[in-house]
């Protein structure tokens, strides 16, 4: 299933891209941050993914460059998925927006930005989405500690108040 | 009493009040009894009509997806559940296809009938929570009544499968947490005829009613032009008139053997998403009567070391099984590494789990695409330019899921 527009689609991207290969069903390209956003364009328009699915990232500590950013692609035409991936230093976690191409990359690059301090350039609204203004950090590092709290309203001191018990 | 310290407010709007001296910024939420979910809706208003709307969703945010980096891959099933709780099979299913891929195992037939039965049978649950909640808050009470009540006699019976009304944690990797109890599926028919019977008076109640039309018909209207744009997917891509469903697109489980049609909609305004929705149960209530029919007997999980459990008779046994059980819980099935997207279309869209395994008993990533967050991008955009009364259809007709929107 696929195999055809695969083919075609490696082939389209081949001089910038440094891999590409299937994997559970899905053609998986590696590509240099800033091949991202034509590589997305060309998607769109020559290949039909109309349905831009899901931005994320994964954070490897100790790697070199530190974060991968992963986007997933629909095409209703074929009915086949296809992901970008590129990695970005911890120094400058920059990759293009696609919020040009897909109305849908407002929201999805907004909690990736929460998760991992990704920064989307050209999304003019960061602001954070499931977290809060003024949480610091970005909770799915994986250097963030999970036990971290950042309540917005302070805990009360119960034996404080009963009168020092 | 110590006077209360001053709280920073954690949600900062894209309009100050006050841009333009005629119109007022109002907040909606994120506990209103118009939200439908826990969701912030600023909406600026000229009078009545709502020019601009941003929404604040992560009310609900628990750390779904940094909790799940620490529990083993089986330990996590409980969490999924309560993704999208009003279809939790659906999202055990999903999980567990994405893990069982990943690890190449390859489930039972009956497992695969029976999953494929319980999907359509939390797809149902879904619609009649989706359908009577709405309807309830344009005060239609009767119809909220029947559909709930079918629906109660659908967790009752899930329950009776399950242990759980809302919860189940059902769905294990490489099978299923037990078999059918003894009469389950003719307790199913039944509540199939039962369900027939109210989904008429419903229909007789509201299809044609005057207040409900003029409430739902071109509120909220949709190109599927906008929804492909936004991302959107399930019954509110297919209400818009364009026929994408992955149970046909890209068949799963037993999909491709069933025989069903996927119903779509004309003008994808609200009223559309509301028959979608409807003529979507019966194609389910029409699905599961097949699988009924099909369903193979067998075992439920596969013979698979690696991820099934051992029968808890030769845990006490003998001392293979005991440490193949002691390894599974404390250190949790070994997930080949590698990387996955998979996605099952859950009753609001595509429902996907990307997960990367480093090998190892725990997962390395879990990310999900949430349908229900996705649909939240949209949103500003099918409530601007109607009447403020005019949130409370459009909202329902979403069916946003807080638990599957903020994870």
């Amino acid at each position: 299933m696929g195999a055809e527009v695969f083919d075609r689609i490696t082939t389209r991207l081949a001089a910038r891209e440094e891999e590409a290969r299937v994997m559970h069903g899905i053609l998986v390209v590696n590509l240099a941050p800033d091949a991202v956003a034509q590589a997305a364009r060309s998607l769109k328009a020559e290949f039909a993914f109309d349905i831009f699915l899901d931005v994320t990232a994964v954070d490897w500590p100790g790697q070199e460059p530190r974060f991968e950013v992963v986007w997933h692609f629909y095409s209703t035409t074929d009915n086949v998925r296809v992901c970008l991936k590129t990695r970005v230093p911890e120094s400058n976690p920059v990759v293009a927006s696609l919020t040009p191409l897909f109305g849908s990359a407002a929201f999805m690059e907004r909690e990736c930005h929460d998760m991992y301090g990704i920064v989307f350039d050209g999304n003019a609204d960061l602001r954070p989405i499931l977290l809060y203004e003024g949480f610091v950090g970005h909770p799915l590092r994986k250097d963030y500690p999970k036990e971290r709290e950042q309540p917005l309203v302070p805990y009360r001191d119960a034996a404080a108040e009963r009168g020092g018990e | 009493m110590a006077a209360n310290p001053r709280i920073p407010n954690p949600v900062r709007p894209t309009f100050a009040p006050g841009e333009r001296d005629d119109t007022v910024v109002v907040s909606i939420g994120p506990s209103h009894p118009a939200t439908h979910g826990t969701v912030q809706i600023f909406a600026e208003l000229d009078g009545e009509r709502i020019l601009r709307v941003d929404v604040h969703c992560g009310y609900l945010h628990r750390g779904f997806e940094k909790e799940c980096e620490s529990h083993t891959w089986h330990n996590l099933i409980p969490y999924v559940d309560r993704l999208n709780y009003c279809s939790p099979l659906i999202n055990d299913f999903a999980y567990c296809d994405t893990v069982e891929r990943l690890m190449g195992v390859e489930i039972t037939p009956r497992t695969k009938y029976l999953r494929t039965l319980l999907s359509e049978y939390s797809r149902l649950c879904d619609h009649l929570t989706c359908i009577a909640a709405a309807l309830m808050e344009l005060g239609a009470m009767t119809a909220f009544l029947y559909l709930v009540m079918i629906r109660d006699y659908m967790y009752e019976h899930i329950a009776a499968l399950t242990g759980a009304r809302v919860t189940h944690s059902y769905g294990r990797i490489g099978g299923l947490a037990r078999d059918l109890p003894p009469g389950w599926l003719t307790r199913l028919a039944e509540i199939l005829d039962q369900y027939e019977e109210f989904i008429g008076r419903v229909h007789g109640l509201v299809d044609r009613n005057r207040i409900f039309i003029d409430r739902m018909r071109d509120v909220g209207v949709l190109t599927t032009a906008q929804a492909l744009d936004f991302g959107y997917t399930g019954p509110m891509l297919r209400s818009t008139g364009a026929a994408r469903d992955l149970r046909k697109d890209t068949p799963y489980l037993a999909y491709a053997e069933l025989d069903f049609e996927v119903p779509v909609g004309i003008k994808g305004d609200n009223y559309d998403r509301y028959y979608v929705r409807m003529r979507e149960m019966d194609e389910s209530v029409h699905m599961i009567r097949q699988l009924m029919d099909m369903l193979p007997a067998g075992p439920i999980n596969v013979d698979d070391r690696r991820c099934t459990f051992p029968e808890k008779t030769l845990v006490y046994g003998e001392i293979e099984s005991l440490i193949n059980h002691f390894k599974l819980v404390m250190e949790g099935p070994r997930v080949p590494a590698g990387e996955i997207y998979h996605a099952h279309e859950s009753a609001n869209g595509e429902l996907g789990f990307y997960l990367v395994s480093t090998g190892e008993g725990v997962p390395y990533k879990v990310h999900v695409r949430a349908p229900s967050f996705v649909h939240m991008g949209g949103a500003a955009k099918l409530l601007e330019g109607y009447q403020l009364a005019d949130l409370v259809p459009t909202f329902g007709s979403i069916n946003m899921i807080g638990g599957e929107c903020d994870r």
